[in-house]
């Protein structure tokens, strides 16, 4: 992972390291308090949690849940070694296609509305005009509550059956009823719950955006440049680090939807599978099922997927991402 | 769609043209809508809870034809004898923990992955930067199971245990971020002064780490007081049920008869995280503009 996510954070220090006092340099006969013995008990010292906790709570849980993959282990019924049946049987199951299906879905309408929606409204709010402070608190404030219960709850109530959305839909001559019970369209409950909170990328936006330097766009005016050439050659290029940064986060995040998907479609993904998404599938597979050993091997094929679109966006970013200062051959 | 530059802010001090007040109302036109849209199923929430039973899913108008407080006296009733605040209480208790052990925790292995030489340093920080990005679920189950042969399940420990060892890779990274901001020469100085690391980072670099120690404890709060997965696996008995499990249960058992109860309730849930950021508005979107909080 070379490349910095965060792109407004102060310039590291790493590189820069002057010449310090620690150890060495004993001709100088300076004192050195701290030696490199001292450093290094102190930095395992305060390590030492983390340590502990890694081991014991997340890389041997990892390891142990690579093993459970390759058993039938059941909670109560125990389990033993079955290679790659587990692996084999998933692509027979046809939970696994409904859960994949779903997901997918879910992550291409998501997060490019979302994206989309947050730039947008970025844009217009570094314009230097009165209340972008308001605005941009108000168009925040839903990323804090959205993943709730509470919000859940709420979502249900907006697109259940003569319910808000089916009444204001029904005006220009919608038949579906509620979202939440026609499977056709009920994803989108979960699409437009991600794009309304569109203000968390928003406010990632406005930071990149307020760095875009304003004499690249005075010196393209002079030369005759409109406003749409502007955005696609300066303003797209000098913001394509934050861009990067937030389609991954967010694609990363949207393939791990679980809270509002539960409380919306419960473990069944109601109605008819179509808000099966695959952490809920995960959990009703080990929670419900106890099928521990078959749902650790979905939840492996997760971090498979999730690696191999990380990667795939990494290498994506290499020849489309702008660094400003370092040379892009 | 011109980007914030000097220029425009200057044609505004002079005389406004007339296209430049028609764009002005344009613009805030347009900010309006967006408005409208992003607040209506707050303000929905709002007026759902004072409504009568048969007025909250029939009318669309967020105007109630008519008020009533019954909602909120029957959400105060709780669940199945336990009352309302009991399940305040314990979110509470299970949020303040979490922000106690993110600070103390993410601050101590931040110092030593941002400030300090020591052999497997850099893979350890490779970890915490991984595990950034793997999914949590996969490693849900065999948690389940060590918790629950340590004989903790149906406890808080499960659900706090993890932010007192500095396992939110996010808020390290944050922390870590934030540490490289501050210059060295600090910690030089102080070492030639005679203070050893204990000193630096006590008298030092907490204090100055404290925007970041703000901006961890609000978030920590706020995502410790939604979580939901983790108390759905952990809590099973209703007395320990923090507010998103209550509200599962009750909207499972009782919103069918009780859908105003259910609205006053969820709404009562909301009011600390909506508090919380209006208080600490400024510091919220400070965090996440310069780390990249995912909000």
């Amino acid at each position: 992972m070379s490349a910095s996510p965060s792109t407004t954070a102060p310039p590291a220090a790493e590189g820069a390291e002057a010449p310090t006092v620690r150890g060495g340099r004993g001709a100088a006969k300076r004192r050195t308090p701290i030696s490199r013995r001292g450093e290094r008990l102190v930095g395992y010292t305060f390590m030492t949690p983390w340590i502990i906790g890694s081991l014991v709570f997340t890389v041997g849980p990892m390891l142990w849940s690579l093993y459970l993959s390759f058993t039938d282990y059941h909670l109560i019924l125990g389990g033993d070694f079955i290679g790659f049946a587990n692996y084999t049987a998933m692509f027979e199951d046809p939970m696994f296609a409904r859960a994949v299906k779903v997901t997918l879905l879910y992550v291409l309408l998501a997060v490019p509305l979302k994206l989309v929606a947050s730039l947008a409204v970025a844009i217009l709010l570094t314009q230097s005009r009165r209340g972008i402070g308001f605005y941009r608190a108000a168009f925040y404030m839903p990323s804090l509550i959205a993943m709730s219960v509470g919000i859940a709850i709420v979502w249900k109530a907006l697109f259940a059956g003569g319910g808000p959305q089916d009444q204001f839909m029904s005006w220009f001559g919608w038949e579906g009823g509620g979202f939440i019970g026609n499977p056709s369209v009920s994803i989108l409950m979960l699409v437009l719950l991600s794009v309304w909170t569109f203000g968390a990328p928003m406010v990632i936006f406005m930071a990149g955006l307020l760095q875009v330097p304003g004499e690249l766009h005075e010196a393209a005016q002079v030369d005759g440049a409109g406003k749409w050439h502007r955005f696609v050659h300066i303003t797209i290029p000098m913001l394509s680090p934050v861009i990067f940064f937030n389609v991954l986060m967010e694609t990363v995040h949207a393939f791990q939807l679980f809270g509002p998907a539960f409380i919306i479609g419960g473990t069944a993904g109601g109605p008819a599978w179509s808000t099966l998404f695959y952490t809920v599938r995960i959990y009703a597979l080990a929670f419900v099922d106890l099928r521990m050993g078959y749902a650790s091997a979905w939840a492996w094929m997760l971090v498979l997927a999730v690696g191999v679109v990380t990667l795939i966006m990494f290498r994506a970013a290499k020849n489309l991402v702008y660094y400003a200062g370092e040379d892009n051959k | 769609m011109s980007v914030a530059t000097e220029a425009p802010r200057v044609i505004g001090r002079r005389k406004r043209s007339g296209a430049e007040r028609a764009k002005s109302v344009v613009w805030h036109a347009a900010m309006l809508a967006v408005l409208v849209v992003v607040l209506y199923p707050a303000f929905w929430v709002l007026t759902a809870s004072v409504r009568e039973n048969s007025d909250i899913l029939t009318n669309i108008s967020p105007i109630p034809t008519s008020i009533t407080w019954d909602n909120f006296a029957s959400a105060f009733d709780g669940l199945a004898g336990i009352p309302l605040w009991r399940f305040f209480w314990n979110s509470l208790v299970i949020s303040a923990l979490s922000v106690v052990g993110i600070v103390a925790s993410c601050s101590i292995t931040a110092y030593a992955l941002g400030r300090l030489e020591f052999p497997g340093r850099k893979a350890m920080f490779a970890v915490v930067i991984a595990t950034l990005l793997l999914p949590g679920q996969v490693m849900l189950i065999p948690q389940y199971l060590i918790f629950s042969e340590m004989d903790v399940v149906n406890t808080i420990f499960p659900l706090v245990i993890g932010k007192f060892l500095g396992l939110d890779a996010f808020f390290v990274f944050m922390y870590v971020q934030f540490l490289r901001g501050i210059p060295r020469e600090l910690d030089q100085a102080a070492t030639i002064d005679g203070a050893g690391h204990f000193r630096i980072f006590f008298s030092i670099m907490l204090p100055l780490l404290r925007p970041a120690i703000v901006t961890s404890s609000i978030f920590t709060f706020i995502w410790s007081w939604n979580d939901f997965m983790g108390p759905l696996i952990y809590l099973h008995e209703i007395e320990k049920f923090p507010l998103p499990r209550l509200l599962q249960s009750y909207n499972n058992t009782e919103a069918v008869s009780n859908y105003g109860g259910m609205m006053a309730m969820t709404l009562l849930s909301l009011v600390p995280v909506v508090l919380f950021f209006l208080v600490f508005q400024k510091f919220l979107i400070k965090g996440i503009a310069t780390s990249g909080v995912k909000g």
